[in-house]
C-alpha cells in the first residue's frame, strides 16, 4: 500500500494541559504510512508530535509550524516474554484495558492515564515507584522511530543507546516515535493494598516516607499547604502493593483481574472566568482532604484508578483555575538538600496561595537519559493559578534555590523557567544536543518549548 | 516565546520614546526578557539606560513610523536579529495643534499619516510576522479622542478613531493564530505631549496606563480604558446630544 498523496490538517490555537500560553500551528494527523510524507512536508517551522496534550506547558505546541498527531496503532502482548509492543499513539488507558485482565501491569504510570506511549517517553514518566523501579525509560527496551530524514531505526538499550537514551525524555526532539516495546509488571489481582497515614507535621510526613519506602512499591504523600503554624505541611502518606489472590474476599476472588475505568463527571465547559478555586475553597477541601484520612490504616484494597488515577475521575479538572490556567512547579532536590526542600513548603504555605494539589515523593537513581528529570532524592509537585500576580517572582526565587544545591525542573511541568535554569538544571545539555545534531542537522523537530529553552 | 506567566522574553516599542510606551514596557519587563526594542526617529534620544538590568538587552534602533514602506522589512529585520517577537507595543503618534491644522492642512496629513497609515502597515507587518511564528501581542495605543472627535482635537481625535476600529478588527481577525491584540485607550495622560495643555477630568499618569495595559494584557482583554471609569463616562458621553457635547468642558 503506497502512502496516502493527501495529508489531513487544519489550523488550531493550542495548549498544554495547563491552558496557558496559546500558539497557533497547523495540525496534521498521521499514521505510520503518511508519516514520511508528513515530515518531508514540514515548513520552516518544523514539527512535533502531539499525544493527549498532557504536558502542561508548550513541549507539545509548535507556533506557526506543524504539531503532528499520530493515530493510536495496536497493542501487542507477548505473555511470554512479559512485554507490550504499542504504538506511540495509544494511551496508558488503553493499555490497561488490553493488559489487566490478562495479569499485567504497566512498570510505571503517572498520575493520569490519559498520556500516550510516545508522551511516557518523551517526558522520562514517573509514578509512585520511582524509588524501586526508576521511570518509563528504565522499562523501555525498543522503540522504533522515524528520524529526521524520514529513515526508520529501532533503537534500544544496546543498539544506538546514545539515541536510545536522548529520545528518552528528549520531549520528542530526536524523532517521530512510531512503536515502544516496554517490560510489564506481572501482577495476581487488579487492587492495590493500600496502607494510609495521617500525619500532623511535614517532618512526621517525611520521616515516615523515608522509613517505609523500602517496605512498598508505591509511595505518595499529599501536603496540606494551608495549614498553618506547626501544622503547615501536615498530609495523608499512602503506600501501595499490588494485593495478591490471597488477600481478595470471596466475591472478588471470582474475578481476581476485575478492571473498570470510567469518568465519573466532567468539568462543565464554562466555569467561572477566575475558576473555582480560592482560598476559601481550597482550605475548605484541604481540610476535609486531611479530615478523611484514616489516622492509620492497613491493607485497604482500592483499584487501580482509585489509587493511581483519582484525578481522572473527572474530566477536564484543569478547568477548576478559570480561563487564565495554571501551571505546576515541579522540582527535584538530591537528599542532601532535604533543608530546601522544606524551606521551599514553608515560603509556599506562608504566600497562603489557594494550593490543593502538593505532592511530595521520594526518588531513587536517574537512568542514563541525559534530560531526564528523575533523580535521587525528594521532588514536589504543586499546582498553582497563573491569575495570581507575582508568582513569577516567587517561582523565580524557588528556581534559584533549587539549582543552588544541584535540583532541577520536569520538563514535561515546565511552563515558565527560563533558559538559564533549565541549563543549569541538566549539566548534561550537551550530550544531548550532540546526539540531536547527529540524528537531526536541520532542526526539523521543534516546539515553543524547545525554543524558550534554547533546547535545540 | 513568552512563558505562562506572561513573561516575554522579546519585547518591542515602536515609538521608542513615547512616555506612555515605556511606561507600558516598564511594566511588561521581568528577569525573563531577554531583548527590548527601542525604535523610533530619534533612537540617540532613546535613553536605554533607564531600562538596563543584568541579562537584558536593550537595543535602540532606527524606525520612522512615517516611511510606511519601510515597515515591512523593518519588522521581518527584527526577527531575523532576534528571534521571534513577543511582544510589540505601537506607541508612536503625534498629537499636533489643532490651529496649526486650520491653517496648514498638509500638516494635518503629516498628522493622520502617522496616527493612522503608519500604525496602520506596522500593525500589519507585526500581525504577518507573529502569525509566521504563531503567537505573539499587539497593543495598540489608542485613545478616548478617538471615542467621540471634539473641537479642539478632531483631526487626532478622528485619527485615533481610525486606528482604534482597525485594530479591533485586527484583532478579531488574529482570533485563533495564538496572535492578541490589547487596544489601550487613555484618557487625558501627564505627559510630554500634553505638557503646557490643561489637563481634562479622570486625567492619569504614564505609570497608571503602563499598570492598567500590563494587567489587561496578562487578562488577555481586548480593550483596556485608563483609567477604567472612563468605560462608564464615555458609555454615556457617545449618546450626548451634538449642542451638548461641544459645550462640554472637556478640554
Amino acid at each position: 500500500m503506497g502512502a496516502r498523496d493527501q495529508l489531513e490538517s487544519h489550523r488550531a490555537e493550542l495548549t498544554g494541559f495547563g491552558l496557558t500560553n496559546p500558539s497557533g500551528a497547523v495540525v496534521v494527523d498521521i499514521d505510520d504510512e503518511v508519516a514520511a510524507t508528513a515530515i518531508k512536508d514540514l515548513p520552516a517551522r518544523g514539527g512535533i508530535a502531539r499525544g493527549l496534550g498532557r504536558s502542561y506547558g508548550d513541549p507539545a505546541q509548535n507556533g506557526g509550524g506543524h504539531v503532528l498527531r499520530l493515530a493510536p496503532g495496536s497493542i501487542v502482548v507477548d505473555e511470554q516474554a512479559c512485554t507490550a509492543t504499542v504504538g506511540a499513539g495509544v494511551s496508558l488507558d488503553d493499555v490497561l484495558r488490553v493488559i489487566v485482565p490478562r495479569g499485567f501491569f504497566v512498570p510505571v504510570t503517572p498520575g493520569t492515564r490519559y498520556v500516550t506511549i510516545g508522551g511516557a517517553v518523551a517526558s522520562d514518566i514517573h509514578g509512585k515507584n520511582h524509588h524501586l523501579d526508576g521511570s518509563f525509560g528504565n522499562h523501555v527496551t525498543n522503540i522504533r522511530m522515524m528520524l529526521a530524514d524520514t529513515t526508520v531505526v529501532d533503537v534500544g538499550p544496546d543498539d544506538d543507546p546514545e539515541l536510545f537514551w536522548a529520545t528518552v525524555g528528549g520531549m520528542g526532539l530526536t524523532g517521530l516515535m512510531l512503536e515502544v516495546t516496554f517490560r510489564l509488571l506481572p501482577i495476581e489481582t487488579s487492587r492495590i493494598s493500600v496502607d494510609t497515614y495521617r500525619l500532623d507535621s511535614l517532618d512526621d510526613v517525611m520521616t515516615e516516607m523515608v522509613a517505609s519506602e523500602s517496605d512498598f512499591r508505591y509511595s505518595v504523600a499529599w501536603l496540606d499547604l494551608l495549614a498553618t503554624g506547626r501544622r503547615v505541611g501536615r498530609g495523608v502518606l499512602t503506600n501501595g502493593a499490588h494485593a495478591v489472590t490471597d488477600q481478595l474476599d470471596p466475591a472478588a476472588s471470582n474475578d481476581p483481574l476485575g478492571y473498570a475505568a470510567d469518568q465519573i463527571a466532567v468539568m462543565p465547559p464554562l466555569v467561572p472566568p477566575h475558576g473555582v478555586i480560592n482560598k476559601l475553597t481550597v482550605k475548605a477541601f484541604n481540610e476535609m482532604w486531611f479530615r478523611k484520612a484514616p489516622r492509620q490504616r492497613t491493607g485497604e484494597l482500592q483499584s487501580i484508578p482509585t489509587y493511581f488515577h483519582p484525578l481522572d475521575l473527572v474530566g477536564n479538572w484543569n478547568r477548576v483555575y478559570g480561563a487564565e490556567g495554571f501551571v505546576q512547579y515541579q522540582f527535584h532536590v538530591p537528599d542532601d538538600a532535604v533543608d530546601t526542600m522544606v524551606s521551599i513548603i514553608h515560603r509556599l504555605a506562608a504566600a497562603q496561595l489557594p494550593i490543593f494539589m502538593t505532592v511530595l515523593k521520594r526518588f531513587g537513581p536517574g537512568n542514563p537519559a541525559p534530560l531526564s528529570f528523575p533523580q535521587s532524592g525528594w521532588q514536589l509537585a504543586v499546582d498553582i493559578g497563573v491569575a495570581h500576580r507575582r508568582i513569577g517572582t516567587l517561582l523565580g526565587e524557588f528556581d534559584r534555590m533549587v539549582l543552588a544545591v544541584g535540583g532541577r525542573h520536569y520538563l514535561a511541568k515546565d511552563a515558565s523557567m527560563s533558559a538559564e535554569t533549565f541549563r543549569r538544571g541538566y549539566p548534561r545539555l550537551a550530550e544531548w544536543q550532540a546526539v540531536r545534531e547527529r540524528v537531526d542537522p536541520a532542526g526539523v523537530w521543534a516546539s515553543d518549548q524547545s525554543r524558550r529553552l534554547g533546547l535545540t | 516565546m513568552q512563558n505562562a506567566l506572561h513573561e516575554a522574553q522579546t519585547i518591542v516599542l515602536l515609538g521608542g520614546t513615547s512616555e506612555i510606551g515605556r511606561a507600558i514596557v516598564e511594566q511588561l519587563v521581568t528577569p525573563a526578557t531577554r531583548t527590548l526594542v527601542l525604535a523610533c526617529r530619534r533612537p540617540d534620544e532613546a535613553n536605554p539606560d533607564e531600562f538596563a538590568r543584568d541579562g537584558l538587552n536593550v537595543v535602540t534602533t532606527y524606525f520612522d513610523a512615517a516611511a510606511t514602506d519601510t515597515h515591512d522589512p523593518f519588522v521581518r529585520g527584527l526577527a531575523a536579529d532576534h528571534g521571534d517577537l513577543d511582544v510589540v507595543v505601537v506607541a508612536f503618534g503625534q498629537l499636533g495643534d489643532q490651529a496649526d491644522f486650520d491653517a496648514d492642512p498638509q500638516a494635518a496629513a503629516e498628522v493622520v499619516h502617522v496616527n493612522y497609515t503608519g500604525a496602520v502597515t506596522a500593525c500589519l507587518a507585526t500581525a504577518a510576522q507573529m502569525r509566521r511564528q504563531g503567537h505573539g501581542h499587539i497593543t495598540v495605543l489608542s485613545s478616548v479622542a478617538g471615542e467621540r472627535a471634539r473641537a479642539s482635537n478632531y483631526v487626532y481625535g478622528s485619527s485615533k478613531a481610525g486606528i482604534d476600529a482597525f485594530a479591533q478588527g485586527l484583532g478579531d481577525a488574529l482570533q485563533g493564530t495564538g496572535v492578541r491584540v490589547t487596544v489601550v485607550r487613555p484618557g487625558f495622560v501627564h505627559s510630554k505631549m500634553t505638557r503646557g495643555m490643561k489637563s481634562a477630568p479622570f486625567a492619569t499618569t504614564p505609570r497608571v496606563v503602563g499598570e492598567l495595559t500590563a494587567e489587561a494584557m496578562r487578562k488577555g482583554k481586548h480593550t483596556v480604558w485608563t483609567p477604567g471609569i472612563l468605560r462608564y463616562v464615555f458609555m454615556t458621553l457617545r449618546h450626548v446630544p451634538r449642542p451638548i457635547f461641544r459645550r462640554l468642558p472637556l478640554g
